[in-house]
Protein backbone atom coordinates (compact mmCIF):
# COMPACT_ATOMS: atom_id res chain seq x y z
CA UNK A 1 0.00 0.00 0.00
CA UNK A 2 1.67 3.38 -0.74
CA UNK A 3 1.24 6.68 1.69
CA UNK A 4 1.98 9.70 0.29
CA UNK A 5 2.97 12.32 3.22
CA UNK A 6 4.07 15.94 3.10
CA UNK A 7 6.35 17.59 5.47
CA UNK A 8 5.72 21.23 5.18
CA UNK A 9 7.78 24.44 7.55
CA UNK A 10 6.08 25.83 10.60
CA UNK A 11 3.87 29.48 10.05
CA UNK A 12 6.42 31.40 11.83
CA UNK A 13 9.79 29.66 10.78
CA UNK A 14 11.71 31.20 8.16
CA UNK A 15 12.19 29.20 4.25
CA UNK A 16 15.03 31.40 2.75
CA UNK A 17 14.59 29.36 -0.11
CA UNK A 18 10.63 29.99 -0.40
CA UNK A 19 11.63 33.20 -0.71
CA UNK A 20 14.17 33.36 -3.15
CA UNK A 21 11.81 31.28 -5.66
CA UNK A 22 8.83 33.61 -4.85
CA UNK A 23 11.52 36.62 -6.11
CA UNK A 24 12.46 34.79 -8.96
CA UNK A 25 8.78 33.79 -10.19
CA UNK A 26 8.16 37.61 -9.14
CA UNK A 27 10.57 38.33 -11.87
CA UNK A 28 9.44 36.00 -14.37
CA UNK A 29 6.28 37.76 -14.69
CA UNK A 30 4.17 35.72 -12.29
CA UNK A 31 3.01 39.04 -9.82
CA UNK A 32 -0.16 37.53 -7.96
CA UNK A 33 2.24 35.86 -5.95
CA UNK A 34 1.57 36.18 -1.38
CA UNK A 35 4.37 34.18 -0.54
CA UNK A 36 6.31 30.70 -1.17
CA UNK A 37 6.96 27.81 1.20
CA UNK A 38 8.81 24.73 0.42
CA UNK A 39 8.20 21.96 1.62
CA UNK A 40 9.10 17.63 1.42
CA UNK A 41 7.10 15.14 -0.43
CA UNK A 42 7.25 11.07 0.65
CA UNK A 43 5.67 8.26 -1.46
CA UNK A 44 6.29 5.32 1.44
CA UNK A 45 5.27 1.76 0.01
CA UNK A 46 4.37 -0.25 3.14
CA UNK A 47 3.69 -3.93 3.00
CA UNK A 48 0.52 -2.94 5.38
CA UNK A 49 -2.56 -3.53 3.85
CA UNK A 50 -4.87 -2.21 6.16
CA UNK A 51 -4.99 1.61 4.76
CA UNK A 52 -5.62 3.05 8.50
CA UNK A 53 -3.15 0.60 9.97
CA UNK A 54 -0.67 1.85 6.70
CA UNK A 55 -1.40 5.22 7.95
CA UNK A 56 -0.25 4.94 11.54
CA UNK A 57 3.04 3.55 10.25
CA UNK A 58 3.75 6.45 7.97
CA UNK A 59 2.68 8.82 10.64
CA UNK A 60 5.25 7.22 13.12
CA UNK A 61 7.86 7.56 11.15
CA UNK A 62 7.15 11.19 10.12
CA UNK A 63 7.35 11.45 13.96
CA UNK A 64 10.34 9.70 14.20
CA UNK A 65 12.63 10.36 11.05
CA UNK A 66 10.63 12.17 8.52
CA UNK A 67 10.25 15.35 10.27
CA UNK A 68 11.41 17.79 12.29
CA UNK A 69 8.82 18.46 14.62
CA UNK A 70 10.41 21.60 16.60
CA UNK A 71 10.08 23.37 13.21
CA UNK A 72 8.19 21.18 10.91
CA UNK A 73 4.41 19.65 9.88
CA UNK A 74 3.97 16.43 8.63
CA UNK A 75 0.16 15.66 6.88
CA UNK A 76 -0.55 12.59 5.42
CA UNK A 77 -2.17 13.42 2.30
CA UNK A 78 -3.03 10.07 0.25
CA UNK A 79 -3.21 6.19 1.11
CA UNK A 80 -3.88 3.61 -1.96
CA UNK B 1 42.41 11.60 29.06
CA UNK B 2 40.59 8.98 26.71
CA UNK B 3 38.96 10.42 24.13
CA UNK B 4 36.29 8.49 21.40
CA UNK B 5 35.60 10.80 17.56
CA UNK B 6 33.13 8.89 15.92
CA UNK B 7 33.06 8.55 12.74
CA UNK B 8 30.16 8.55 9.89
CA UNK B 9 30.17 7.88 6.53
CA UNK B 10 30.46 11.32 5.27
CA UNK B 11 32.61 12.96 8.45
CA UNK B 12 35.62 14.81 7.19
CA UNK B 13 36.79 16.68 10.36
CA UNK B 14 37.23 13.90 11.99
CA UNK B 15 40.88 13.20 11.06
CA UNK B 16 41.45 16.99 11.86
CA UNK B 17 39.63 16.26 15.82
CA UNK B 18 42.41 13.08 16.22
CA UNK B 19 45.45 15.13 15.39
CA UNK B 20 43.84 18.03 17.77
CA UNK B 21 43.07 15.73 20.32
CA UNK B 22 45.85 13.65 20.55
CA UNK B 23 48.33 17.18 20.21
CA UNK B 24 47.04 17.95 23.61
CA UNK B 25 47.35 15.00 25.33
CA UNK B 26 43.97 12.71 24.88
CA UNK B 27 44.66 9.17 24.29
CA UNK B 28 41.75 9.31 21.29
CA UNK B 29 40.20 6.42 19.31
CA UNK B 30 38.33 6.34 16.27
CA UNK B 31 35.09 4.79 16.29
CA UNK B 32 32.34 3.36 13.48
CA UNK B 33 29.10 4.73 13.25
CA UNK B 34 28.33 0.87 13.00
CA UNK B 35 30.00 0.08 16.13
CA UNK B 36 27.67 -0.48 19.35
CA UNK B 37 29.63 -0.09 22.52
CA UNK B 38 31.37 2.99 22.92
CA UNK B 39 34.94 2.43 24.30
CA UNK B 40 35.88 3.80 27.43
CA UNK B 41 36.23 7.51 27.27
CA UNK B 42 36.08 10.61 29.51
CA UNK B 43 35.26 13.13 26.30
CA UNK B 44 33.06 11.70 23.10
CA UNK B 45 33.30 14.20 19.72
CA UNK B 46 31.07 14.13 16.70
CA UNK B 47 32.74 15.98 14.79
CA UNK B 48 32.16 18.13 11.38
CA UNK B 49 31.20 16.67 7.56
CA UNK B 50 28.65 15.48 5.69
CA UNK B 51 26.97 12.71 7.15
CA UNK B 52 24.60 10.68 4.78
CA UNK B 53 24.99 13.54 2.90
CA UNK B 54 22.90 15.63 4.51
CA UNK B 55 20.60 13.67 3.27
CA UNK B 56 16.96 14.41 4.69
CA UNK B 57 17.97 16.89 7.55
CA UNK B 58 21.41 17.49 7.91
CA UNK B 59 22.68 14.89 10.87
CA UNK B 60 18.99 13.61 10.86
CA UNK B 61 20.14 10.05 9.36
CA UNK B 62 23.32 10.07 11.49
CA UNK B 63 21.46 10.94 14.93
CA UNK B 64 19.64 7.11 14.26
CA UNK B 65 23.29 5.10 13.57
CA UNK B 66 24.01 1.87 15.67
CA UNK B 67 26.78 4.48 18.19
CA UNK B 68 24.33 6.92 18.93
CA UNK B 69 22.16 5.18 21.38
CA UNK B 70 25.66 4.79 23.41
CA UNK B 71 26.31 8.21 22.73
CA UNK B 72 22.87 9.36 24.00
CA UNK B 73 23.41 6.75 27.24
CA UNK B 74 26.81 8.07 27.96
CA UNK B 75 25.45 11.94 27.99
CA UNK B 76 22.87 10.69 29.93
CA UNK B 77 24.66 9.82 32.62
CA UNK B 78 27.20 12.80 32.41
CA UNK B 79 29.91 12.17 29.88
CA UNK B 80 31.11 14.72 27.96
CA UNK B 81 29.68 14.56 24.38
CA UNK B 82 30.99 17.31 22.35
CA UNK B 83 29.34 18.32 18.72
CA UNK B 84 31.11 20.03 16.46
CA UNK B 85 29.55 21.69 13.43
CA UNK B 86 27.81 18.35 11.53
CA UNK B 87 28.47 16.73 14.97
CA UNK B 88 26.23 20.05 16.89
CA UNK B 89 23.10 19.36 14.11
CA UNK B 90 23.56 15.23 14.85
CA UNK B 91 22.99 16.54 18.70
CA UNK B 92 20.12 18.39 17.69
CA UNK B 93 18.71 15.81 15.66
CA UNK B 94 18.88 13.51 19.06
CA UNK B 95 17.40 16.08 20.88
CA UNK B 96 20.54 15.98 23.68
CA UNK B 97 20.69 19.93 22.71
CA UNK B 98 17.22 22.05 22.19
CA UNK B 99 16.34 23.90 18.94
CA UNK B 100 17.39 22.93 15.39
CA UNK B 101 19.75 24.42 12.50
CA UNK B 102 18.43 25.39 9.27
CA UNK B 103 19.72 26.83 6.09
CA UNK B 104 21.84 29.78 6.16
CA UNK B 105 19.71 32.77 6.07
CA UNK B 106 21.14 34.29 2.50
CA UNK B 107 21.52 30.77 1.19
CA UNK B 108 25.08 30.79 1.00
CA UNK B 109 27.95 28.08 2.56
CA UNK B 110 30.12 30.14 4.84
CA UNK B 111 33.18 29.35 5.00
CA UNK B 112 35.50 31.74 6.88
CA UNK B 113 36.74 33.10 10.05
CA UNK B 114 34.80 34.23 13.10
CA UNK B 115 34.70 35.71 16.66
CA UNK B 116 33.39 34.30 19.29
CA UNK B 117 32.55 35.42 22.99
CA UNK B 118 32.74 32.73 25.66
CA UNK B 119 29.24 33.51 27.69
CA UNK B 120 29.16 31.05 29.64
CA UNK B 121 32.23 29.29 31.91
CA UNK B 122 30.19 27.62 34.77
CA UNK B 123 31.06 24.56 32.41
CA UNK B 124 33.49 21.48 32.08
CA UNK B 125 34.27 23.02 28.48
CA UNK B 126 35.19 26.87 29.07
CA UNK B 127 35.61 26.76 32.82
CA UNK B 128 39.01 28.33 33.19
CA UNK B 129 39.47 30.27 30.24
CA UNK B 130 41.21 33.25 31.04
CA UNK B 131 40.10 35.00 27.71
CA UNK B 132 36.37 35.43 26.42
CA UNK B 133 36.62 36.10 22.73
CA UNK B 134 37.89 33.44 20.37
CA UNK B 135 38.85 33.47 16.51
CA UNK B 136 37.86 30.06 15.15
CA UNK B 137 36.98 28.73 11.74
CA UNK B 138 33.32 28.18 10.58
CA UNK B 139 32.23 26.19 7.38
CA UNK B 140 28.82 25.29 6.90
CA UNK B 141 25.55 25.97 4.82
CA UNK B 142 23.17 24.77 8.02
CA UNK B 143 24.12 26.74 10.75
CA UNK B 144 21.07 29.00 11.23
CA UNK B 145 20.23 27.98 15.20
CA UNK B 146 17.00 28.35 15.32
CA UNK B 147 14.76 27.13 18.32
CA UNK B 148 10.50 28.05 19.22
CA UNK B 149 10.48 31.47 21.96
CA UNK B 150 9.75 29.39 25.22
CA UNK B 151 12.60 27.28 24.29
CA UNK B 152 14.96 30.09 24.13
CA UNK B 153 13.23 31.67 27.38
CA UNK B 154 14.33 28.24 28.89
CA UNK B 155 17.84 27.98 27.45
CA UNK B 156 18.40 31.24 28.56
CA UNK B 157 16.55 31.04 32.23
CA UNK B 158 19.05 28.42 32.41
CA UNK B 159 22.72 29.95 30.79
CA UNK B 160 22.47 26.90 27.97
CA UNK B 161 23.71 30.02 25.74
CA UNK B 162 28.04 28.90 25.18
CA UNK B 163 28.88 31.32 22.70
CA UNK B 164 28.02 33.76 20.34
CA UNK B 165 29.25 35.58 17.28
CA UNK B 166 30.57 38.88 17.53
CA UNK B 167 33.20 40.92 16.46
CA UNK B 168 37.14 41.52 17.73
CA UNK B 169 35.80 43.51 20.52
CA UNK B 170 33.30 41.13 21.77
CA UNK B 171 30.33 43.10 20.49
CA UNK B 172 27.47 41.28 19.80
CA UNK B 173 25.17 42.53 17.40
CA UNK B 174 23.36 41.68 14.04
CA UNK B 175 26.11 42.30 11.60
CA UNK B 176 28.45 39.59 12.96
CA UNK B 177 25.62 37.35 12.67
CA UNK B 178 27.48 35.19 9.62
CA UNK B 179 24.40 32.67 9.58
CA UNK B 180 20.95 34.50 10.29
CA UNK B 181 20.75 32.91 13.88
CA UNK B 182 18.50 33.28 16.85
CA UNK B 183 20.31 36.00 18.97
CA UNK B 184 23.89 35.74 17.12
CA UNK B 185 23.67 31.84 18.83
CA UNK B 186 27.10 30.03 17.70
CA UNK B 187 26.91 26.73 20.59
CA UNK B 188 24.47 25.77 23.14
CA UNK B 189 25.06 23.66 26.14
CA UNK B 190 22.41 20.93 27.41
CA UNK B 191 20.71 21.96 30.42
CA UNK B 192 23.12 19.92 32.92
CA UNK B 193 26.13 21.61 31.24
CA UNK B 194 28.14 17.82 30.08
CA UNK B 195 27.01 18.21 26.40
CA UNK B 196 27.81 21.04 24.06
CA UNK B 197 27.37 21.66 20.27
CA UNK B 198 28.75 24.27 18.65
CA UNK B 199 29.21 25.47 14.49
CA UNK B 200 32.94 26.80 14.91
CA UNK B 201 35.74 24.69 14.53
CA UNK B 202 38.41 24.87 17.44
CA UNK B 203 40.42 22.22 15.83
CA UNK B 204 41.14 24.01 12.68
CA UNK B 205 42.99 26.54 14.72
CA UNK B 206 45.84 24.42 16.81
CA UNK B 207 49.23 25.54 14.90
CA UNK B 208 50.17 29.09 13.91
CA UNK B 209 50.25 27.68 9.94
CA UNK B 210 46.61 26.86 10.36
CA UNK B 211 45.72 30.75 11.12
CA UNK B 212 45.95 30.42 14.45
CA UNK B 213 46.19 28.73 17.63
CA UNK B 214 42.95 29.59 19.69
CA UNK B 215 41.87 26.42 19.07
CA UNK B 216 45.54 25.65 20.70
CA UNK B 217 44.20 27.29 23.98
CA UNK B 218 40.38 25.83 24.02
CA UNK B 219 42.07 21.97 24.10
CA UNK B 220 44.95 22.91 26.39
CA UNK B 221 42.03 24.45 29.17
CA UNK B 222 39.73 21.29 28.46
CA UNK B 223 42.28 18.57 29.48
CA UNK B 224 42.99 20.42 32.27
CA UNK B 225 39.74 20.75 33.33
CA UNK B 226 39.12 16.99 32.75
CA UNK B 227 42.31 16.02 35.28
Amino acid sequence: MKVSAIITLKKDVLDPQGKVIHQTLDGMGFKDINEVRQGKYFEIDVKEKDPIKAKNVVEDMCKKLLANLVIENYKIIETQ
Amino acid sequence: MKSSVITFPGSNCDRDMDVALNKFGFKNKMVWHDDIELPKSDLVVLPGGFSYGDYLRCGSMASKSKIMQSVINFAKSGGLVMGICNGFQILVETGLVPGVLLRNKYLEFICKNVFIRVDNKENPYFKNLDKDIFEFHIAHNEGNYFCTRDQLKEIEDNSQVAIYYCNNKGKIDEQFNPNGSVKNIAGILNKEKNVLGMMPHPERMIDQSLSGEDGSIFFKNLINNLK
